[in-house]
């Protein structure tokens, strides 16, 4: 298992577009992959529903987490799409 | 047995059909036990839902992404990413397994757990947006549960949706040859239901706190849009009352259509010009259609609304860009932002005010947050050369904080220069007159000025004193009140003796009623909703200003307002009078 923390940068959070984009990519790896907000527990990082539970709002620090299989490499990915906002202009 | 509930009036009309419950509400979930042999035709039962579910919002995407925009439709693969989730699908399948229970009862249980966790999120839009996960759950129990399937894929016509609330998935799937109406519980003037009614132009209740309890699918329906009411299972005689007034506003508002060419110049051959309030760019196309020349007010607060950040100089230039060319060769008139700090509160980090409407809002919020301002005069500059563009204050108290909204608007016009970009030199700079205090002022506010338009909503409400919201005060909110028309009077005479044109942008320029007083009293503009610009210019060519005028010095000597309904009463008569007449 490895993590990464990183910050949400873009506007309006990890909301519900954000969140399916973060899924699109992590059901591109066969490793699990989870999210966690500190001082919560970790979620399911497959999940929308686990993502919106996460409230995850512009200015969080969130740590990715992957686990099995190309692990790193999704760890990689991942972290680099929350850090160019998901694709979203601010 | 016929019963009535009034809500709020949020688009125009009267419609008669059959009520039809949407989301939630609608839904008694029954629990019940399935046998260990039945488990797998209910899991089977399970994803057939989940498959027609998948399929309903991939058609909706298809058609958003059409005739919205692929922008628009990104939000329905979060849609589908719910329909995938092992927190929502497995969890079934297990729970289904586990409680040997049916499919509704424990997607529902499931459900309002996840719901109760995102509402307790922090943060309030993430909170709003997981609200959306609600209307694929909605989806799924009716494709359980095959009680909308019945209603609307049968031949029934003229449905009346009555919901909670209408989120932008339900009405972008509606039928709309087949919806005749709308009426919800919660919501105002401005929510995405009202909104959509509006441009679809069908009737609208919204605001009824508790139609979807008092309401079933089935029910037959009168929704009186103009006066904000819902009259459920009506008798033979009110149904039938309805369907004539329905008829009538039907042929009334073919023949004023017919009209829409024509201008508005009075018997005696003096003309008015006649504009519209819009709301939103797309608008325009309605203006024009119902013969608008040109837009009196351009409200710019949806800029500003329903969303956590505040909009770029570009997206606004591109929204004033939009309605400026599509409003010529007329002009339009942009109103700068009227909003409270209220609806800033995160953004701005102003704190919550106990009077919001004595508060800070509208210029008073400009120029304490002078980049908001400069940002939005920005670009309305940058789109003047464009179009005819004229620019309006709300809420100026005096000509000082006029010429401080002034000053802004120079030093803006400096910075645009020195960067060498283009804008109109021209453009007509004016204010809104809808405080007792500038109403009183004009003389001084008009020769700083290039145009006034009157606001009466809020001019009768700070006049008055009055908030209208409030049932229990809403009879002092009277626009026939001496004192409203005396500052009208003295807004308009201050005006003229400046050489400056006076317009009106209110609720009462669009009653048909106060049209010949109004006109009289020397206004030079009238700007309403689009659909009362062709009756205002039919009542303007049945009248002559002489008349006009004296009917206004008639009703200025007034002293109650009881009087002055008489007076505008016995014109009234005295016109029919004279077309009995003139007939003869």
């Amino acid at each position: 298992m490895v993590e990464q923390e990183v910050t949400i940068e873009n506007k309006l959070g990890l909301h519900l577009r954000a969140a399916a984009v973060f899924i699109e990519t992590a059901n591109k790896f066969p490793c699990q992959v989870f999210l966690r907000k500190a001082g919560q527990e970790k979620i399911n990082a497959k999940s929308i529903m686990g993502i919106m539970t996460l409230g995850a709002a512009c200015g969080s620090r969130v740590t990715v987490l992957t686990d099995g299989e190309n692990e790193i490499e999704a760890l990689e990915k991942l972290a680099a799409l929350i850090r160019n906002r998901f694709g979203e202009k601010e | 047995m016929e019963s009535r509930y009034q809500g709020i009036a949020a688009s125009p009309g009267i419609t008669i059909g059959t009520a039809y419950l949407v989301g939630f509400p609608e839904f008694q979930i029954r629990k019940y036990r399935i046998t260990e042999g039945g488990i797998n035709k209910e899991l089977d039962r399970w994803q057939a839902a989940v498959d027609a579910t998948r399929h309903e919002i991939e058609n909706i995407k298809r058609r958003v992404a059409q005739e919205v925009g692929f922008k628009e439709a990104e939000i329905f693969n979060a849609y589908l990413h719910v329909l995938q989730d092992p927190l929502l699908v497995q969890a079934t399948m297990e729970q289904i397994r586990a409680q040997r229970c049916n499919a509704e009862y424990v997607l529902q249980e499931i459900a309002s757990g996840l719901g109760r966790q995102f509402t307790e999120a922090k943060d309030e839009y993430l909170r709003e947006r997981a609200s959306d996960i609600n209307d694929v759950v909605a989806r799924l129990l009716r494709n359980l549960t095959g009680q909308a399937k019945r209603l609307l894929t049968g031949a029934e016509h003229d449905i009346i949706m009555i919901a909670k609330d209408l989120a932008p998935a339900q009405t972008a799937s509606m039928r709309r040859e087949r919806v005749v109406g709308f009426a919800t519980d919660i919501g105002g003037k401005t929510s995405h239901a009202a909104i959509m009614a509006r441009s679809l132009e069908i009737p609208a209740v919204v605001g009824l706190k508790n139609i979807t309890d008092m309401v079933e699918t089935g029910d037959t329906l009168i929704v009186d849009g103009s006066a904000g009411l819902v009259i459920v299972n009506a008798d033979t005689r009110i149904l039938t009352q309805y369907r004539q007034a329905q008829q009538r506003n039907l042929q009334a508002s073919r023949k004023l259509r017919k009209l829409k060419g024509i201008t508005a110049v009075s018997r005696d051959g003096y003309r008015l010009n006649v504009a519209a309030n819009i709301e939103f760019p797309e608008d325009v196309r309605k203006a024009r259609k119902y013969g608008a020349e040109g837009v009196g007010l351009f409200r710019t607060e949806f800029l500003y609304m329903n969303r956590r950040d505040l909009p770029s100089e570009d997206e606004q230039f591109e929204a004033y860009c939009q309605v400026a060319r599509q409003s010529l060769p007329y002009s339009t008139i942009i109103r700068t932002m009227d909003l409270g700090g209220d609806k800033f509160l995160s953004r701005l980090g102003t704190s919550a005010e106990t009077n919001p409407f004595l508060g800070l809002r509208a210029i008073r919020l400009c120029l304490t947050y002078i980049e908001l301002f400069k940002t939005q005069l920005r670009a309305i500059l940058r789109a003047s050369q464009f179009g005819k563009i004229k620019i309006m204050f709300p809420l100026i108290s005096d000509v000082e904080e006029l010429r401080q909204a002034k000053a802004v608007l120079n030093e803006v016009r400096q910075e645009l220069s020195r960067r060498r970009i283009a804008f109109d030199k021209h453009m007509e700079t004016g204010l809104m007159i809808e405080l007792p205090s500038a109403a009183l002022t004009a003389d001084v506010l008009a020769r700083e000025a290039d145009f006034f338009s009157i606001g009466t909503n809020d001019l009768i409400q700070y006049t008055m004193a009055v908030d209208r919201i409030n049932e229990k005060v809403a009879y002092l909110y009277n626009p026939l009140h001496p004192a409203i028309l005396r500052l009208i009077k003295k807004t308009i005479e201050a005006g003229h003796n400046e050489r400056i044109w006076v317009g009106i942008c209110g609720e009462m320029a669009a009653d048909p009623q106060l049209t010949a007083l109004l006109f009289g009293m020397g206004l030079d503009e009238f700007s309403t909703e689009p659909s009362f610009v062709p009756q205002i210019k039919k009542v303007i060519r049945e009248i002559h200003l002489a008349r006009s005028r004296e009917l206004a010095e008639e009703v200025l000597a007034c002293a109650t307002t009881k009087e002055i309904e008489n007076c505008l009463q016995n014109q009234i008569q005295d016109k029919e009078g004279c077309d009995e007449k003139a007939v003869k």
